[in-house]
């Protein structure tokens, strides 16, 4: 393809950037990395690796976290602002560079700011205090009788006055990160704590903004996959003369059973990728779906983690007065960000440097080395935002798609997914299955707990990377579902609880974390068992619940939950919960999250239709203590968001599979919540600015599955105990016993 | 054999030179404009992410072949306005704060200056029935709404 612009072409240009490689690559121009001065630090103990003070008197953040639409950037903007007396659009962060950005850890398990953003407060502070140090000897006064304001440092009562810029402007700071040099006070603060607008929002309805799917190179070409008929599948043969009718094809990589077409234009690279005539070996080792849960039952464990035990469980439930058991399951999700995976690499010189949306580039850059036998110092992540990352989805599999076919063509690739590439081939949060049993005493106390979770062995880690593994590169061979043991355990004083988490040597499809990995399916059926106990003894769902809670915070989190929803004490079900084909109920839901940290609790209101099953959830409310606030709007936003993107998991969504492969490749065999079924979210937050901020993307969606599912009882008097709730689910709960 | 096809984008009478008179208009705008409003997001029609208005009506440009946009008026997201001049859809969803990654407002706004073109102040359902194909991953439908609502009570 070739533009000729009738008229003018630079207009197009200027708006739309069509090559931005240096502006994500640039170095900030006034910075410190002079060519003369030692690479820039990267260490976690270091001043450096976090913030330079520019020559105009500008800050420059390094930092490992970024954004994945959550509006952390402009968190963390603001808590380095704060920290520097420094206005806010004096504050420019660079994110997840690996040449750059100190290695943070991941962006995931909401520890940004938690995390991330304390170790730049901390580096902030220490800059302050030398700043202070440097103005004071340059000024000849002591460090306790100077101010700071906007970067400038002068006398309290007045006198000659010395800027950032003039102290450190370009230079380095050589210091040691002091952990505990002095913070502000936070009734000082002014920037922290305040709903600053996001700084990436302009940008991004506007048209301006560069994501990942943006970034265009001089010489760049488009690669597209071509995935094999089944997930274990063998290339047997391709025939190239299939796409030799379309132009501009530059190559067909073919590496083992790694399959990818690159062309000059991305409407070729798209065509060739769907018309390419490839034979694959027939390979049929999934599970059969309808027998999932069975399968899931029947794997091999490989070992047992108990995550909790008091008392003892065995005696408490042959003791107890009324004992109840059930089972409860959680399916396959898939991320499904509205943005396909994408990324851009280059290789020059022997050198591999990569612009990709990955929330881990300090670790994709290893296996991205490993994969293709380079030496780790000769791979380069830059982070560029893509469409909303909810965990490790398939960006880090792009990249390496870009990677392997920039490898053949030598020439920069583009590979984006297509739409099916991502639902198929994402790496999906693993099925759960859960067993309960409760006991409670005559008067309707609960003295036994126990549980046990089927999830996939594995940990938190490295998702090995699809083009690796298909291309029989080397690859470390993990199974990296996330953490999902945590909240497996409860947080009620209850005297005999033993929860076992059965850590199993399969899962059907590749798995990784989704937000709230394993702490969502694991609330759902803590939440929802506490509620059959609640039932059981006849108690309201809130007041039962506060029986068993000493927490202070988790206390007046309940309290103030019943204000908000107005919640009406009584026992589920509801016997006003209407008579005609519409019920409705309201149902509790609460979780500290992996029981130390961030407080929530929810109340869902639903709306039942009897005939048809359909659930709708019209409001739903929550009260969420995370301690510290930075930015009470970016909270409320991700409160907002997680709801309603875990009321879409709850009734919605479910990967579908046949033997070979997934088969929900799209959106409409993949539904997710649409406008007209959206809730209405009520959010009351709990700022506790002497307390260290906790994580606020995750935590909420903890409590969502369960608090459906306690409202639908309360409607109808059947429990849920499979999500999705699909309407087939809810009649069949429905059907007298 | 490539054919050169002229069209007017936002405003700007350009020709885009094509191998394929079926490639989507999404392609071209993307890739030869350089234009970074519209965005593919499932290539199907099925989620909204690269809307955009073709003589004033919202259609989908991933399943809108160039061949059928011959001379015709196609305006993006960079046509509605600017971070410095703002259409008052864009001002509203500044104010509302109405985005989280933003991957799918190009279509929210795209196909709300549809709406607002023809219904001054639709209702909150009738935002959520004319939007019902419209995807959001991150949740940001409620702030979406309260975003249009905003603007159709300000234009
Ligand atoms: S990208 Fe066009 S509708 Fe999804
Ligand atoms: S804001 Fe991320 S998909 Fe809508």
């Amino acid at each position: 393809m070739f533009i000729a612009p009738a008229s003018s072409r630079r207009d197009f240009l200027k708006s739309g950037a069509l090559i931005v490689g240096f502006a994500i690559l640039g170095l900030p121009s006034s910075g410190p990395a002079a060519a003369t001065e030692p690479a820039k630090p990267l260490a976690l103990d270091q001043v450096d690796s976090f913030l330079a003070i520019n020559s105009d008197g500008t800050a420059t953040i390094y930092s490992g976290k970024v954004e994945l639409g959550t509006g952390v950037l402009t968190a963390i903007t603001q808590i380095a602002a704060e920290e520097l007396d420094l206005p806010l659009d004096r504050v420019n962060v660079i994110q997840g560079d690996t040449a750059l950005t100190p290695d943070q850890g991941p962006t995931w398990g909401s520890l940004s700011i938690q995390v991330g953003g304390m170790q730049i407060r901390h580096a902030a502070a220490t800059a302050r205090q030398a700043l202070l140090r440097m103005a004071a000897k340059k000024l000849g006064a002591k460090p306790d009788q100077l101010v700071i304001a906007d970067g400038v440092i002068r006398p309290e009562l007045g006198g000659a006055e010395v800027s950032y810029a003039e102290l450190v402007g370009g230079k380095r700071f050589l210091l040691e990160l002091d952990k505990k040099a002095p913070t502000k006070r936070p009734s000082a603060y002014s920037i922290v704590g305040r709903p600053i607008a996001r700084l990436d929002i302009p940008g991004k309805v506007t048209g301006q903004f560069t994501y990942v799917q943006d970034v265009r190179m001089a010489g760049m070409v488009h690669g597209r996959v071509v995935r094999p008929s089944g997930v274990g599948a063998s290339l047997e043969s391709v025939d190239e003369s299939s796409i030799k009718d379309i132009p501009g094809i530059v190559k067909i990589v073919r590496e083992q059973n790694f399959l990818g077409v690159v062309a000059e234009t991305e409407w070729a690279a798209i065509k060739a990728s769907q018309q390419l005539k490839a034979t694959w070996s027939n390979w049929e080792g999934l599970p059969d779906e309808t027998k999932l849960w069975e399968w899931v039952r029947g794997s091999t464990i490989d070992k047992d983690l108990v995550t909790s035990n008091k008392g003892n469980v065995t005696d408490a439930l042959s003791q107890a007065a009324k004992k109840l058991s059930a089972t409860y399951d959680f399916t396959i999700h898939t991320h499904g960000s509205i943005g396909p995976s994408c990324a851009v690499a280059e290789i020059t010189n022997g050198k591999l440097t990569c612009w990709t949306p990955s929330q881990d580039t300090h670790r994709l850059r290893p296996a991205l080395a490993n994969m293709l036998a380079m030496p780790v110092e000769d791979v380069r992540c830059i982070y560029v935002e893509g469409s909303g990352c909810y965990g490790r989805n398939g960006h880090e599999d792009a990249t390496a798609d870009a990677a392997l076919m920039a490898r053949a063509v030598g020439r920069p690739v583009r590979v984006q997914w297509m739409r099916g590439d991502e639902h198929g081939w994402d790496p999906k949060g693993p099925p759960t299955l859960i067993d309960l049993h409760g006991g409670l005493d005559a008067s309707g106390n609960v003295t036994a707990w126990q549980s046990e979770f089927f999830i996939p062995n594995g940990d938190a880690g490295t998702v090995p990377l699809l083009a690796a593994k298909l291309a029989k590169l080397p690859y470390a061979a993990l199974t990296s579902p996330g953490n999902i043991t945590r909240d497996s355990d409860i947080p009620y004083g209850i005297a005999n609880v033993r929860t076992t988490c059965h850590l199993l040597d399969r899962t059907p499809l590749r798995p990784s974390w989704i937000r709230t990995p394993g702490r969502m399916q694991n609330t759902f059926a803590n939440e929802s068992f506490m509620d059959e106990l609640a039932a059981a003894a006849g108690a309201d769902p809130l007041q039962f619940r506060l029986r068993y809670l000493d927490d202070p915070r988790g206390i007046e989190l309940l309290r103030r939950l019943a204000r908000l929803a107005g919640w009406e004490t009584r026992p589920s079900p509801n016997r006003n919960a209407g008579s005609g084909d519409i019920a409705t109920g309201r149902g509790l839901s609460y979780v500290k999250y992996e029981l130390v940290r961030t407080y929530i609790g929810a109340v869902a209101e639903v709306e039942v239709d009897r005939k048809s099953g359909k659930i709708r959830v019209p409001r739903f409310f929550v009260v969420h203590d995370c301690g510290q606030i930075i930015n009470p709007d970016g909270v409320r936003n991700q409160i907002e968001g997680n709801v309603i993107m875990t009321v879409s998991r709850t009734l919605f969504e479910r990967v579908t599979f046949d033997r070979s492969r997934v088969t929900s490749l799209d959106w409409a065999s993949y539904p997710i919540l649409t406008f007209p079924d959206v809730p209405t979210v009520v959010s009351d937050l709990i700022d506790r600015p002497d307390e260290p901020p906790w994580g606020v993307g995750e935590p909420t969606g903890a409590v969502v599955p369960g608090a459906i599912s306690n409202a639908v009882f309360d409607a109808v008097g059947a429990r849920l105990r499979s999500v999705p709730f699909h309407p087939d689910k809810v009649k069949a709960a429905l059907q007298p016993m | 054999m490539s054919q050169s096809i002229a069209l007017n984008v936002n405003g700007n009478a350009v020709a885009v030179s094509v191998d394929d008179p079926a490639m989507p208009l999404l392609y071209a705008l993307r890739n030869d404009l350089a234009l970074h409003g519209p965005r593919f997001g499932c290539g199907l029609g099925q989620c909204g992410a690269c809307t955009v208005l073709l003589d004033g009506k919202a259609v989908r440009s991933c399943i809108t072949p160039i061949s059928s946009v011959a001379n015709r008026r196609v305006v993006t997201l960079e046509g509605l306005g600017t971070p410095a001049e703002p259409h008052p859809l864009q001002q509203a969803f500044i104010e509302e704060q109405a985005a989280q990654c933003g991957y799918c407002i190009n279509g929210m706004i795209m196909r709300a200056a549809a709406l607002l073109a023809e219904k001054e102040k639709p209702s909150e359902a009738h935002i959520k029935a004319v939007l019902a194909r419209n995807l959001c991953r991150c949740g940001t439908h409620q702030r979406i709404i309260r975003a249009i609502q905003r603007a159709a009570s300000g234009m």
